[in-house]
Protein backbone atom coordinates (compact mmCIF):
# COMPACT_ATOMS: atom_id res chain seq x y z
CA UNK A 1 0.00 0.00 0.00
CA UNK A 2 2.90 2.27 0.65
CA UNK A 3 3.78 2.71 -2.98
CA UNK A 4 0.75 4.52 -3.90
CA UNK A 5 0.78 8.11 -2.85
CA UNK A 6 -3.22 8.17 -2.66
CA UNK A 7 -4.64 5.30 -1.00
CA UNK A 8 -8.34 6.11 -2.50
CA UNK A 9 -7.27 4.93 -5.56
CA UNK A 10 -8.07 1.36 -5.86
CA UNK A 11 -6.66 0.76 -9.43
CA UNK A 12 -4.33 2.37 -11.79
CA UNK A 13 -3.10 2.35 -14.89
CA UNK A 14 0.39 3.12 -15.20
CA UNK A 15 1.72 3.76 -18.78
CA UNK A 16 0.25 0.58 -20.63
CA UNK A 17 1.75 -0.27 -23.85
CA UNK A 18 -0.14 -3.16 -25.56
CA UNK A 19 0.97 -4.31 -29.23
CA UNK A 20 -0.50 -7.58 -30.99
CA UNK A 21 1.80 -10.06 -32.29
CA UNK A 22 2.97 -8.84 -35.74
CA UNK A 23 1.66 -5.79 -35.87
CA UNK A 24 4.26 -2.63 -35.25
CA UNK A 25 1.85 0.17 -34.22
CA UNK A 26 0.82 -0.39 -30.49
CA UNK A 27 -2.89 -0.31 -29.78
CA UNK A 28 -1.98 1.39 -26.32
CA UNK A 29 1.19 3.28 -26.17
CA UNK A 30 1.57 4.90 -22.49
CA UNK A 31 -1.97 4.46 -20.85
CA UNK A 32 -2.83 5.90 -17.67
CA UNK A 33 -6.00 5.90 -15.50
CA UNK A 34 -6.58 6.41 -11.80
CA UNK A 35 -9.58 4.59 -10.53
CA UNK A 36 -10.94 6.37 -7.36
CA UNK A 37 -12.56 3.43 -4.73
CA UNK A 38 -16.53 3.95 -5.39
CA UNK A 39 -15.29 6.29 -8.92
CA UNK A 40 -16.97 5.20 -12.46
CA UNK A 41 -15.01 6.08 -14.89
CA UNK A 42 -16.02 6.12 -18.66
CA UNK A 43 -13.51 5.47 -21.43
CA UNK A 44 -15.01 6.78 -24.63
CA UNK A 45 -13.35 6.55 -27.96
CA UNK A 46 -13.69 6.14 -31.63
CA UNK A 47 -14.05 2.56 -32.74
CA UNK A 48 -10.58 0.57 -32.74
CA UNK A 49 -8.73 3.37 -30.67
CA UNK A 50 -7.96 0.39 -27.69
CA UNK A 51 -10.56 1.20 -25.48
CA UNK A 52 -12.21 -2.86 -25.01
CA UNK A 53 -8.12 -4.02 -25.46
CA UNK A 54 -7.48 -1.55 -21.80
CA UNK A 55 -10.25 -3.45 -20.22
CA UNK A 56 -9.01 -7.23 -21.46
CA UNK A 57 -5.06 -5.75 -20.61
CA UNK A 58 -6.70 -4.75 -16.79
CA UNK A 59 -8.02 -7.88 -16.21
CA UNK A 60 -5.11 -9.88 -17.82
CA UNK A 61 -6.93 -11.44 -20.79
CA UNK A 62 -4.30 -9.84 -22.65
CA UNK A 63 -0.25 -9.91 -21.96
CA UNK A 64 1.16 -6.50 -21.88
CA UNK A 65 4.39 -5.16 -23.45
CA UNK A 66 5.26 -2.23 -21.03
CA UNK A 67 3.78 -0.39 -18.31
CA UNK A 68 2.20 -1.57 -14.89
CA UNK A 69 -1.57 -2.43 -13.79
CA UNK A 70 -2.17 -2.28 -9.96
CA UNK A 71 -4.78 -3.22 -7.77
CA UNK A 72 -4.47 -1.64 -3.95
CA UNK A 73 -0.78 -1.32 -4.43
CA UNK A 74 -0.10 -4.12 -5.90
CA UNK A 75 1.38 -4.68 -9.72
CA UNK A 76 -1.31 -7.34 -11.27
CA UNK A 77 0.30 -7.69 -14.40
CA UNK A 78 2.40 -9.83 -15.94
CA UNK A 79 2.87 -13.75 -14.33
CA UNK A 80 1.46 -12.30 -10.96
CA UNK A 81 -2.21 -12.91 -12.21
CA UNK A 82 -3.38 -15.33 -10.12
CA UNK A 83 -6.82 -16.78 -10.28
CA UNK A 84 -7.31 -14.84 -6.61
CA UNK A 85 -6.56 -11.88 -7.86
CA UNK A 86 -8.59 -12.49 -11.17
CA UNK A 87 -12.20 -13.03 -8.47
CA UNK A 88 -11.10 -9.52 -7.45
CA UNK A 89 -12.37 -7.99 -10.98
CA UNK A 90 -15.21 -8.80 -12.02
CA UNK A 91 -15.37 -8.14 -15.97
CA UNK A 92 -18.39 -8.17 -18.37
CA UNK A 93 -18.53 -8.77 -22.15
CA UNK A 94 -20.40 -6.98 -25.23
CA UNK A 95 -21.80 -11.00 -25.66
CA UNK A 96 -22.39 -12.29 -22.68
CA UNK A 97 -21.06 -15.41 -22.84
CA UNK A 98 -23.12 -17.40 -20.61
CA UNK A 99 -22.47 -20.79 -19.92
CA UNK A 100 -25.25 -21.95 -22.18
CA UNK A 101 -25.27 -25.92 -20.65
CA UNK A 102 -26.57 -24.49 -17.41
CA UNK A 103 -29.12 -22.73 -16.19
CA UNK A 104 -29.42 -19.00 -15.10
CA UNK A 105 -28.64 -20.39 -11.37
CA UNK A 106 -25.68 -22.61 -12.15
CA UNK A 107 -24.56 -19.92 -14.49
CA UNK A 108 -24.25 -17.29 -11.42
CA UNK A 109 -23.48 -20.08 -8.91
CA UNK A 110 -20.70 -21.84 -10.78
CA UNK A 111 -17.88 -19.90 -10.09
CA UNK A 112 -18.63 -19.02 -6.32
CA UNK A 113 -18.92 -22.64 -5.86
CA UNK A 114 -16.30 -24.06 -7.86
CA UNK A 115 -13.11 -21.34 -8.11
CA UNK A 116 -14.08 -20.18 -4.30
CA UNK A 117 -15.28 -23.08 -2.49
CA UNK A 118 -17.85 -21.52 -1.20
CA UNK A 119 -21.20 -23.05 0.67
CA UNK A 120 -24.25 -23.60 -1.42
CA UNK A 121 -26.43 -22.41 0.76
CA UNK A 122 -24.96 -18.93 1.46
CA UNK A 123 -23.75 -18.72 -2.72
CA UNK A 124 -27.47 -19.78 -3.52
CA UNK A 125 -28.80 -17.11 -0.96
CA UNK A 126 -26.63 -14.38 -2.90
CA UNK A 127 -27.53 -15.51 -5.77
CA UNK A 128 -30.95 -14.92 -4.88
CA UNK A 129 -30.54 -11.47 -3.38
CA UNK A 130 -28.59 -10.61 -7.09
CA UNK A 131 -31.06 -12.19 -9.07
CA UNK A 132 -33.70 -10.29 -7.75
CA UNK A 133 -32.13 -6.96 -7.79
CA UNK A 134 -32.00 -7.38 -11.18
CA UNK A 135 -35.82 -9.13 -11.88
CA UNK A 136 -34.75 -12.39 -12.79
CA UNK A 137 -35.03 -14.32 -9.86
CA UNK A 138 -37.90 -16.50 -11.54
CA UNK A 139 -35.72 -17.42 -14.54
CA UNK A 140 -33.32 -19.21 -11.72
CA UNK A 141 -34.11 -22.44 -13.83
CA UNK A 142 -33.74 -21.74 -17.18
CA UNK A 143 -31.54 -21.85 -19.55
CA UNK A 144 -29.50 -18.71 -21.19
CA UNK A 145 -30.86 -19.80 -24.78
CA UNK A 146 -34.62 -19.07 -24.27
CA UNK A 147 -33.66 -15.71 -22.52
CA UNK A 148 -33.58 -11.96 -24.11
CA UNK A 149 -30.30 -9.79 -25.03
CA UNK A 150 -31.04 -8.27 -22.25
CA UNK A 151 -32.03 -10.68 -19.67
CA UNK A 152 -28.94 -12.59 -20.53
CA UNK A 153 -26.43 -9.22 -20.00
CA UNK A 154 -28.20 -8.93 -16.73
CA UNK A 155 -27.60 -12.44 -16.07
CA UNK A 156 -23.84 -11.60 -17.02
CA UNK A 157 -23.30 -8.91 -14.64
CA UNK A 158 -24.99 -10.96 -11.33
CA UNK A 159 -22.65 -13.72 -12.61
CA UNK A 160 -20.00 -11.06 -12.35
CA UNK A 161 -20.50 -10.10 -9.12
CA UNK A 162 -21.56 -13.28 -6.74
CA UNK A 163 -17.21 -13.59 -6.71
CA UNK A 164 -17.32 -10.27 -4.76
CA UNK A 165 -15.16 -8.19 -7.27
CA UNK A 166 -13.62 -5.14 -6.22
CA UNK A 167 -13.20 -3.63 -8.84
CA UNK A 168 -16.38 -4.22 -12.16
CA UNK A 169 -15.33 -3.99 -15.66
CA UNK A 170 -17.66 -3.32 -18.36
CA UNK A 171 -17.12 -3.81 -22.20
CA UNK A 172 -20.04 -2.13 -24.13
CA UNK A 173 -22.13 -4.26 -22.83
CA UNK A 174 -25.04 -2.39 -24.42
CA UNK A 175 -23.60 -2.68 -27.90
CA UNK A 176 -25.33 -6.14 -28.88
CA UNK A 177 -28.84 -5.06 -27.61
CA UNK A 178 -31.80 -4.34 -29.34
CA UNK A 179 -32.54 -0.74 -28.37
CA UNK A 180 -35.75 -1.00 -25.91
CA UNK A 181 -33.00 -3.78 -23.85
CA UNK A 182 -30.46 -1.15 -23.26
CA UNK A 183 -31.72 0.77 -20.62
CA UNK A 184 -32.85 -2.58 -18.37
CA UNK A 185 -29.24 -2.86 -18.38
CA UNK A 186 -27.77 0.60 -17.60
CA UNK A 187 -30.15 0.68 -15.37
CA UNK A 188 -28.41 -1.81 -13.20
CA UNK A 189 -25.04 -0.41 -13.83
CA UNK A 190 -26.43 2.53 -12.38
CA UNK A 191 -27.51 0.91 -9.51
CA UNK A 192 -24.53 -0.68 -9.01
CA UNK A 193 -23.02 2.85 -8.76
CA UNK A 194 -24.74 4.26 -6.77
CA UNK A 195 -24.20 1.88 -4.33
CA UNK A 196 -20.66 2.48 -4.59
CA UNK A 197 -19.44 0.29 -7.07
CA UNK A 198 -16.04 0.81 -8.17
CA UNK A 199 -16.59 0.63 -12.34
CA UNK A 200 -15.05 1.23 -15.41
CA UNK A 201 -17.08 1.76 -18.41
CA UNK A 202 -16.33 1.55 -22.46
CA UNK A 203 -19.61 2.38 -23.79
CA UNK A 204 -21.07 4.23 -27.07
CA UNK A 205 -24.18 5.06 -25.49
CA UNK A 206 -23.18 9.18 -24.77
CA UNK A 207 -26.20 10.14 -22.31
CA UNK A 208 -25.68 7.00 -20.09
CA UNK A 209 -22.13 7.85 -20.35
CA UNK A 210 -23.06 11.49 -19.30
CA UNK A 211 -25.27 10.29 -16.69
CA UNK A 212 -23.23 8.18 -14.84
CA UNK A 213 -19.29 9.03 -14.97
CA UNK A 214 -17.42 10.43 -12.47
CA UNK A 215 -14.00 10.74 -14.11
CA UNK A 216 -14.49 10.19 -18.34
CA UNK A 217 -11.44 8.89 -20.63
CA UNK A 218 -10.92 10.16 -24.27
CA UNK A 219 -8.94 7.41 -26.00
CA UNK A 220 -7.61 8.10 -29.21
CA UNK A 221 -4.43 6.92 -31.18
CA UNK A 222 -3.33 5.22 -28.55
CA UNK A 223 -3.40 7.14 -25.98
CA UNK A 224 -5.63 9.57 -23.30
CA UNK A 225 -6.35 12.41 -25.55
CA UNK A 226 -8.65 14.14 -22.50
CA UNK A 227 -9.23 12.71 -18.88
CA UNK A 228 -11.76 14.86 -16.74
CA UNK A 229 -13.13 14.24 -13.67
CA UNK A 230 -15.63 16.84 -14.49
CA UNK A 231 -17.63 15.06 -17.00
CA UNK A 232 -20.00 18.17 -17.24
CA UNK A 233 -17.80 20.41 -18.73
CA UNK A 234 -16.28 17.73 -20.76
CA UNK A 235 -19.44 17.25 -22.93
CA UNK A 236 -20.30 20.60 -22.82
CA UNK A 237 -16.89 22.21 -23.92
CA UNK A 238 -14.00 19.79 -24.04
CA UNK A 239 -10.70 21.03 -23.74
CA UNK A 240 -9.04 19.49 -27.00
CA UNK A 241 -10.19 19.52 -30.53
CA UNK A 242 -9.84 15.94 -30.54
CA UNK A 243 -12.57 15.59 -28.06
CA UNK A 244 -14.63 18.24 -29.34
CA UNK A 245 -14.74 16.17 -32.82
CA UNK A 246 -15.07 13.34 -31.39
CA UNK A 247 -18.35 14.32 -29.39
CA UNK A 248 -18.97 16.14 -32.73
CA UNK A 249 -19.79 13.08 -34.52
CA UNK A 250 -22.58 12.38 -32.12
CA UNK A 251 -23.70 15.46 -32.67
CA UNK A 252 -23.88 15.79 -36.33
CA UNK A 253 -26.12 12.37 -36.68
CA UNK A 254 -28.80 14.48 -34.78
CA UNK A 255 -28.43 17.36 -36.76
CA UNK A 256 -29.05 15.08 -39.82
CA UNK A 257 -31.76 13.39 -38.34
CA UNK A 258 -33.30 16.94 -38.13
CA UNK A 259 -33.00 17.79 -41.30
CA UNK A 260 -34.24 14.30 -42.79
CA UNK A 261 -37.77 14.91 -40.98
CA UNK B 1 -42.30 -78.79 -49.78
CA UNK B 2 -39.04 -77.36 -47.99
CA UNK B 3 -39.85 -73.90 -47.53
CA UNK B 4 -37.33 -71.69 -47.71
CA UNK B 5 -38.38 -69.86 -44.73
CA UNK B 6 -37.48 -73.29 -42.53
CA UNK B 7 -33.56 -72.61 -43.24
CA UNK B 8 -34.15 -69.92 -40.30
CA UNK B 9 -35.67 -72.41 -38.43
CA UNK B 10 -34.00 -75.11 -38.86
CA UNK B 11 -31.52 -76.28 -36.18
CA UNK B 12 -29.97 -74.48 -34.08
CA UNK B 13 -29.32 -71.52 -37.39
CA UNK B 14 -31.20 -68.78 -35.90
CA UNK B 15 -29.44 -69.03 -32.74
CA UNK B 16 -25.68 -69.26 -34.46
CA UNK B 17 -26.87 -66.31 -35.97
CA UNK B 18 -27.16 -64.63 -32.88
CA UNK B 19 -24.34 -65.78 -31.75
CA UNK B 20 -22.30 -64.21 -34.80
CA UNK B 21 -24.29 -61.04 -33.93
CA UNK B 22 -23.00 -61.08 -30.58
CA UNK B 23 -19.46 -61.52 -31.67
CA UNK B 24 -20.05 -58.56 -33.76
CA UNK B 25 -21.80 -56.44 -31.11
CA UNK B 26 -18.71 -57.52 -28.79
CA UNK B 27 -16.01 -56.08 -30.91
CA UNK B 28 -17.96 -53.04 -31.96
CA UNK B 29 -18.62 -52.61 -27.96
CA UNK B 30 -15.15 -53.84 -26.87
CA UNK B 31 -13.38 -51.30 -29.15
CA UNK B 32 -15.97 -48.52 -28.76
CA UNK B 33 -15.19 -48.82 -24.85
CA UNK B 34 -11.33 -48.34 -25.36
CA UNK B 35 -12.33 -45.59 -27.89
CA UNK B 36 -13.75 -43.22 -26.18
CA UNK B 37 -11.36 -42.63 -23.28
CA UNK B 38 -8.30 -42.96 -25.79
CA UNK B 39 -10.50 -40.64 -28.40
CA UNK B 40 -10.39 -37.83 -25.98
CA UNK B 41 -6.84 -38.11 -24.61
CA UNK B 42 -5.99 -38.00 -28.84
CA UNK B 43 -8.44 -35.40 -29.31
CA UNK B 44 -7.21 -32.76 -26.07
CA UNK B 45 -3.55 -33.93 -27.05
CA UNK B 46 -4.82 -32.77 -30.68
CA UNK B 47 -5.59 -29.02 -29.50
CA UNK B 48 -2.26 -28.95 -27.84
CA UNK B 49 0.11 -25.99 -28.57
CA UNK B 50 2.88 -28.40 -29.40
CA UNK B 51 3.21 -28.75 -33.35
CA UNK B 52 5.44 -32.27 -32.81
CA UNK B 53 2.32 -33.56 -31.22
CA UNK B 54 -0.08 -32.00 -33.25
CA UNK B 55 1.73 -33.46 -36.59
CA UNK B 56 2.39 -36.65 -34.84
CA UNK B 57 -1.57 -37.11 -34.12
CA UNK B 58 -2.14 -35.23 -37.33
CA UNK B 59 0.10 -38.20 -39.09
CA UNK B 60 -1.82 -40.70 -36.67
CA UNK B 61 -5.23 -39.79 -38.15
CA UNK B 62 -4.12 -39.07 -41.40
CA UNK B 63 -2.86 -42.93 -41.60
CA UNK B 64 -6.07 -44.73 -39.89
CA UNK B 65 -7.99 -42.76 -42.34
CA UNK B 66 -6.24 -43.25 -45.80
CA UNK B 67 -5.68 -47.07 -44.99
CA UNK B 68 -8.83 -49.05 -45.64
CA UNK B 69 -9.84 -51.04 -42.52
CA UNK B 70 -9.46 -54.23 -44.15
CA UNK B 71 -5.69 -53.33 -45.03
CA UNK B 72 -4.66 -52.46 -41.74
CA UNK B 73 -6.85 -55.91 -40.01
CA UNK B 74 -4.49 -57.89 -42.39
CA UNK B 75 -1.52 -55.61 -41.23
CA UNK B 76 -2.37 -56.15 -37.39
CA UNK B 77 -3.25 -59.96 -38.27
CA UNK B 78 -0.47 -60.83 -40.70
CA UNK B 79 2.05 -58.68 -40.26
CA UNK B 80 2.52 -58.53 -36.78
CA UNK B 81 2.82 -62.38 -36.81
CA UNK B 82 5.55 -61.80 -39.86
CA UNK B 83 7.38 -58.65 -38.53
CA UNK B 84 7.60 -59.06 -34.47
CA UNK B 85 6.41 -62.89 -34.17
CA UNK B 86 3.75 -61.74 -32.35
CA UNK B 87 0.65 -63.66 -32.89
CA UNK B 88 -2.73 -61.71 -32.78
CA UNK B 89 -5.98 -64.41 -33.15
CA UNK B 90 -8.52 -62.70 -34.88
CA UNK B 91 -10.69 -61.45 -32.38
CA UNK B 92 -7.92 -59.63 -30.89
CA UNK B 93 -6.79 -58.15 -34.20
CA UNK B 94 -9.92 -56.93 -34.94
CA UNK B 95 -9.91 -55.21 -31.70
CA UNK B 96 -6.66 -53.87 -32.16
CA UNK B 97 -7.96 -52.21 -35.48
CA UNK B 98 -11.05 -51.01 -34.46
CA UNK B 99 -9.97 -49.47 -31.42
CA UNK B 100 -7.02 -47.68 -33.19
CA UNK B 101 -9.27 -46.65 -35.58
CA UNK B 102 -11.88 -45.61 -33.35
CA UNK B 103 -9.81 -43.65 -30.95
CA UNK B 104 -8.86 -41.61 -33.70
CA UNK B 105 -11.33 -40.93 -35.14
CA UNK B 106 -13.18 -40.40 -32.13
CA UNK B 107 -10.12 -37.88 -31.16
CA UNK B 108 -10.49 -36.21 -34.34
CA UNK B 109 -14.18 -35.88 -33.19
CA UNK B 110 -13.34 -34.41 -30.07
CA UNK B 111 -10.50 -32.00 -31.35
CA UNK B 112 -13.52 -30.77 -33.66
CA UNK B 113 -16.27 -30.34 -30.08
CA UNK B 114 -13.62 -28.38 -28.34
CA UNK B 115 -12.52 -26.07 -31.14
CA UNK B 116 -16.05 -24.47 -31.94
CA UNK B 117 -16.38 -23.95 -28.14
CA UNK B 118 -15.73 -20.13 -28.50
CA UNK B 119 -12.67 -18.22 -27.25
CA UNK B 120 -15.07 -15.87 -25.32
CA UNK B 121 -16.34 -18.98 -23.35
CA UNK B 122 -12.69 -19.59 -22.05
CA UNK B 123 -12.43 -15.66 -21.45
CA UNK B 124 -15.85 -15.41 -19.44
CA UNK B 125 -14.19 -18.50 -17.26
CA UNK B 126 -10.78 -16.57 -16.67
CA UNK B 127 -12.34 -13.46 -15.59
CA UNK B 128 -14.34 -15.45 -13.04
CA UNK B 129 -11.06 -17.12 -11.81
CA UNK B 130 -11.23 -20.32 -13.40
CA UNK B 131 -7.90 -21.83 -13.26
CA UNK B 132 -7.00 -23.56 -16.86
CA UNK B 133 -8.03 -26.92 -15.33
CA UNK B 134 -11.57 -26.03 -14.06
CA UNK B 135 -11.94 -24.15 -17.00
CA UNK B 136 -11.51 -27.31 -19.10
CA UNK B 137 -13.13 -30.20 -16.66
CA UNK B 138 -15.90 -27.31 -16.27
CA UNK B 139 -16.99 -25.27 -18.58
CA UNK B 140 -15.63 -26.68 -22.10
CA UNK B 141 -15.65 -30.50 -21.46
CA UNK B 142 -19.63 -30.26 -20.69
CA UNK B 143 -19.75 -28.66 -23.79
CA UNK B 144 -17.91 -30.05 -26.12
CA UNK B 145 -19.22 -33.46 -25.25
CA UNK B 146 -22.49 -32.44 -26.21
CA UNK B 147 -21.76 -31.38 -29.18
CA UNK B 148 -19.24 -34.79 -29.63
CA UNK B 149 -22.21 -36.64 -28.92
CA UNK B 150 -24.69 -36.94 -32.22
CA UNK B 151 -21.20 -37.88 -34.12
CA UNK B 152 -19.86 -40.35 -32.24
CA UNK B 153 -23.09 -42.28 -31.91
CA UNK B 154 -22.76 -41.72 -35.43
CA UNK B 155 -19.36 -43.26 -35.60
CA UNK B 156 -20.44 -46.06 -33.27
CA UNK B 157 -22.67 -47.48 -35.93
CA UNK B 158 -20.13 -47.03 -38.26
CA UNK B 159 -17.66 -49.44 -35.92
CA UNK B 160 -20.49 -51.72 -35.45
CA UNK B 161 -21.02 -52.29 -38.99
CA UNK B 162 -17.65 -52.24 -40.39
CA UNK B 163 -16.99 -55.37 -38.14
CA UNK B 164 -18.16 -57.26 -40.96
CA UNK B 165 -14.79 -57.17 -42.26
CA UNK B 166 -13.36 -59.00 -39.32
CA UNK B 167 -14.77 -62.52 -41.17
CA UNK B 168 -11.85 -61.79 -43.63
CA UNK B 169 -9.36 -62.67 -40.82
CA UNK B 170 -11.32 -65.57 -39.75
CA UNK B 171 -13.09 -63.75 -37.02
CA UNK B 172 -16.41 -65.94 -36.84
CA UNK B 173 -18.79 -63.24 -36.62
CA UNK B 174 -22.27 -62.27 -38.10
CA UNK B 175 -21.50 -62.45 -42.02
CA UNK B 176 -19.22 -65.73 -41.43
CA UNK B 177 -21.94 -67.85 -39.93
CA UNK B 178 -24.68 -66.65 -42.42
CA UNK B 179 -21.97 -67.69 -45.30
CA UNK B 180 -20.94 -71.30 -43.35
CA UNK B 181 -25.05 -71.77 -43.03
CA UNK B 182 -25.97 -71.21 -46.69
CA UNK B 183 -22.91 -72.94 -47.60
CA UNK B 184 -23.98 -75.96 -45.35
CA UNK B 185 -27.50 -75.82 -46.92
CA UNK B 186 -26.93 -75.07 -50.81
CA UNK B 187 -28.83 -78.28 -52.00
CA UNK B 188 -31.60 -78.40 -49.27
CA UNK B 189 -32.49 -74.42 -49.73
CA UNK B 190 -30.91 -73.20 -52.87
CA UNK B 191 -32.21 -69.76 -52.23
CA UNK B 192 -31.04 -70.10 -48.64
CA UNK B 193 -29.06 -66.69 -48.96
CA UNK B 194 -32.19 -64.44 -49.95
CA UNK B 195 -33.16 -65.58 -46.04
CA UNK B 196 -30.16 -65.40 -44.61
CA UNK B 197 -29.17 -62.02 -45.58
CA UNK B 198 -32.34 -60.96 -45.01
CA UNK B 199 -32.41 -62.18 -40.94
CA UNK B 200 -29.32 -60.17 -40.97
CA UNK B 201 -30.44 -57.11 -42.38
CA UNK B 202 -33.09 -57.03 -39.89
CA UNK B 203 -30.00 -57.88 -37.26
CA UNK B 204 -27.59 -54.81 -38.35
CA UNK B 205 -31.28 -52.86 -38.43
CA UNK B 206 -32.49 -53.69 -34.99
CA UNK B 207 -28.42 -52.44 -33.25
CA UNK B 208 -28.20 -49.92 -35.83
CA UNK B 209 -31.40 -47.84 -36.26
CA UNK B 210 -31.95 -47.10 -32.28
CA UNK B 211 -28.47 -46.02 -32.55
CA UNK B 212 -29.64 -43.72 -35.32
CA UNK B 213 -32.32 -42.57 -33.31
CA UNK B 214 -30.00 -41.81 -30.61
CA UNK B 215 -27.76 -39.53 -32.56
CA UNK B 216 -30.76 -37.96 -34.10
CA UNK B 217 -32.69 -37.26 -30.96
CA UNK B 218 -28.87 -35.91 -29.12
CA UNK B 219 -28.56 -33.84 -32.17
CA UNK B 220 -32.11 -32.04 -31.60
CA UNK B 221 -30.92 -31.35 -27.85
CA UNK B 222 -27.83 -30.25 -28.68
CA UNK B 223 -29.13 -27.65 -30.59
CA UNK B 224 -31.27 -26.41 -27.89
Amino acid sequence: MSETPDNDIILSVKDLVKRYKGSEQPVLNGVSVDVRRGETVVVLGPSGCGKSTLLRCIVGLEDIQGGEVVLNGKVISGSARTSALRQRIGMVFQSYDLFPNKTVLGNVTLAPLVVQGREKEEVNAQAEQLLQRVGLWDKRDVYPSTLSGGQKQRIAIVRALMTNPEVMLFDEVTAALDPEMVHEVLQVILELSDQGMTMVIVTHEMGFARAIADQVVLLDGGGVVECSHDPESFFEMPSTQRAKDFLGTFEFRREKRAECT
Amino acid sequence: MQGASNILLEGNNLSRLFAGLGVSIQIALVSVLLSIPLGILVGVFMTSRSRVVRFILRFYLDFIRIMPQLVLLYIVFFGTAAWFGVSFDGYTSSIVVFTLWGAAEMGDLVRGALESIPRMQYDSAYVLGFDRRQTFTCIILPQAVRRLLPPAVNLITRMVKTTSLCMLIGVVELIRVGAQIIDLNRFAHPDGALWIYGAIFFMYFFVCFPLSLLSRYLEKRASK
